[in-house]
């Protein structure tokens, strides 16, 4: 019988079933383990993927547009009791010479308190339309990227002369059963008639032009007076990176006499401050998940400790059934880690389901980078490994006479 | 060295002058200088106090433990100062325990007890049930191969035990106080399974303190103060106080 005797082995298979009968055998204990890492990794993945999402939204909004666009407010006429307009009627020209403006103009909105535009003088009711009226100087239309589809755009002539003469929006013009401009046709606003010169395609800074009614400011103040609910204010193109320093000139350019009743604004500011305040946050709550997966990998560490004091009798035996020291070391090790792997796999499902239901409830797009949810499992199967590392020594070191003693 | 007893081959295992001292401080000396052979096919019973070194004396021969003097041959191999790689693997191939306390997994059936002892010898899977139902039918258990041990009877736990330590062939069945936790008619049945096994060939070392258990074997060993004494002497000198 003497002679060579085989190594003894723990088979990659054994060593996982064996591993895995470990966890199952308190499985309720093993489930309150990885909750740990599963709040830790659901939590990290979760903030990250609606930072994601939410960076992904504010991109939508920060686009070259708006990183070429300023408003001067009429701050002054907010204040004011009577209704009144602050910007003179050279305004455009005076933004003009603003250095970075490409085009400047000023609008406001025109309110009436019923459906004013129809095509008829006395007006059929079925032909009246809701159309919202804009008035806008001259500069207005090409500040705002208006394309036309046909005829002309008002110009500073009939702005000067503040003529009864409309811009329609191509939609506005089919509801109001304007196919052709050849006859000038005419609408009539608040039973004033207006001449249509021009249908408007499109409108890329104010999508109301594209659907309604704009008339020339002049006319609109002589008609109507000036703005009383809403102020009327100034949109800027500017060259690229000009907003910020356009918006704050703006107001002493066009009004050096008493600059403070204007305000300049460049668009991108209220979405950078959006951007700060979700960037702490995220801060904060990344910090916490981290906190929570330091306490989950301690929960792993104490409850890998806590079970090889408790299956000393266990490692004992395996010991005399021929175990190597790093055979039960591996054992403890593969347990810890696949508690954490297990904590990492649920707390990734639970992070992308309350992604899902978040950006579901905001009507967002969910954004999350797919390495997340495949790093997020392995995150949690190193800070298992890293938690087992000194239990799993201590079993290791057990000398297998002590431990069956126990 | 002579052999003894009918059915004794050439030795499984032989200590020389091996000897065991804790370490301080004070350094106690556990087991004085031994030598002892243990034939083939033999039935050795160990007896003695509790404290006299029996322990001690168990862990050496299983391979728990390592002599700080002398030699442990198993089946010829130098194995008392070997890497623990080497002696894991007499551990797994060569020796089986049975313990007091049984030591079965609470969870596990009787036959995945009994093949827990296969995962470290390296016994191919598909052939682990087989041998392991091979196994509880030699101790008279194979109808209760799927019975946690909850279910099972003190005597019957042990039976497991017993067939775990068979399960990879050993050359020496180890049973440190086998019918400690169980009661008289138990003791017996356990003690008439033990016997069938050496009438079988299997070598049988026991540590016992009852009499009844240490009167079966053909060999008695007392130790007293880490002193070994046999009653009555074999023939030929088997134990005796180290050179």
């Amino acid at each position: 019988m003497r002679g060579d005797v085989p190594p003894s082995r723990l088979r990659l298979h054994d060593l996982g079933g064996e591993a895995l009968a470990g966890l199952l055998q308190r499985p309720g204990r093993s489930a309150l383990t990885l909750l740990g890492v599963m709040l830790g990794i659901g939590s990290f993945v979760a903030i990250v993927g609606i930072a994601q999402t939410a960076s992904g939204q504010i991109g939508k909004q920060f686009n070259v547009l708006q990183a070429t666009q300023a408003y001067v407010f009429d701050v002054g006429a907010a204040q004011s009791s009577a209704p009144t307009v602050d910007f003179p009627p050279d305004a455009d020209a005076l933004a003009d010479r603003i250095h970075g403006v490409t085009a400047a103009g000023v609008y406001w909105a025109v309110r009436f308190k019923q459906a004013a535009v129809s095509a008829y003088a006395s007006g059929f009711l079925a032909s009246q339309r809701a159309l919202p009226v804009t008035a806008a100087s001259p500069g207005l239309l090409a500040a705002a990227g208006v394309k036309l589809a046909g005829g002309t755009l008002f110009n500073q002539f009939h702005e000067t002369r503040a003529q009864n003469v409309a811009v329609l929006g191509e939609s506005a013009a089919a509801g109001l059963g304007i196919t052709s401009l050849e006859n000038q046709p005419a609408i009539f606003i608040d039973g004033q008639p207006f001449t249509v010169i021009g249908i408007i395609a499109s409108s890329q800074r104010l999508p109301q032009l594209g659907v309604g009614v704009t008339v020339p400011e002049s006319t609109a103040l002589r008609l109507w007076g000036p703005p009383a609910h809403e102020q009327a204010q100034m949109l800027i193109h500017t060259t690229l990176g000009a907003a910020k320093v356009v918006a704050e000139q703006a107001p002493v350019a066009i009004r050096p006499d008493n600059p403070a009743l204007l305000k300049g604004a460049a668009a991108p500011s209220a979405v950078q401050l959006q951007h700060n305040v979700s960037t702490s946050l995220n801060t904060l709550f990344l910090t916490l998940a981290g906190i929570a997966l330091v306490v989950g990998a301690v929960g792993i560490a104490n409850t890998t400790l806590v079970a090889v004091l408790e299956r000393a009798g266990e490692i004992g035996l395996r010991r005399a059934l021929g175990a190597r020291p790093r055979h039960i070391g591996i054992q403890f090790l593969t347990e810890s880690t696949a508690l954490g792997l297990f904590g990492g796999l649920i707390g990734a499902s639970l992070g992308v389901v309350t992604i899902l239901a978040i950006t579901i409830y905001r009507h967002w797009t969910a954004l999350l980078d797919p390495r997340i949810v495949i790093a997020a499992p392995v995150a949690g199967a190193a800070v298992g490994l890293l938690a087992g590392l000194y239990p799993a020594l201590r079993a290791s070191l057990l000398e297998p006479a002590d431990a069956l003693r126990r | 060295m002579t052999t003894g007893g009918g059915a004794a081959g050439e030795p499984v295992i032989r200590l020389r002058s091996v000897a065991y001292t804790y370490r301080g401080p004070p350094p106690v000396s556990a087991l004085k200088p031994t030598s002892l052979v243990i034939g083939r096919g033999e039935h050795v019973a160990i007896t003695g106090p509790s404290g006299s070194g029996k322990s001690t004396l168990l862990n050496l021969l299983g391979l728990l433990d390592k002599p700080t003097h002398g030699t442990i041959e198993i089946d010829g191999i130098d194995v008392g100062a070997a890497p623990e790689r080497e002696r894991a693997a007499v551990r797994a191939h060569r020796i089986g325990f049975v313990f007091q306390a049984f030591h079965l997994l609470p969870y596990r059936t009787s036959i995945e007890n009994v093949m827990l002892a296969q995962v470290y010898s390296d016994e191919p899977r598909r052939r682990r049930r087989a041998a392991a139902m091979a196994a509880l039918a030699q101790v008279g258990l194979a109808d209760r191969a799927d019975a946690l041990p909850t279910a099972l009877s003190g005597g019957e736990r042990q039976r497991v035990a017993i067939a775990r330590a068979l399960v990879n062939r050993p050359s020496l069945l180890m049973c440190d106080e086998p019918t400690g936790n169980l009661d008289t008619a138990t003791t017996h049945e356990l003690t008439d399974l033990l016997e069938s096994l050496h009438r079988e060939g299997t070598t049988l070392v026991v540590i016992t303190h009852n009499p009844v258990v240490a009167g079966r074997a053909q060999r008695q060993i007392a130790i007293r103060d880490g002193q070994l004494t046999e009653h009555p002497p074999a023939r030929g000198t088997r134990a005796f106080p180290g050179s």
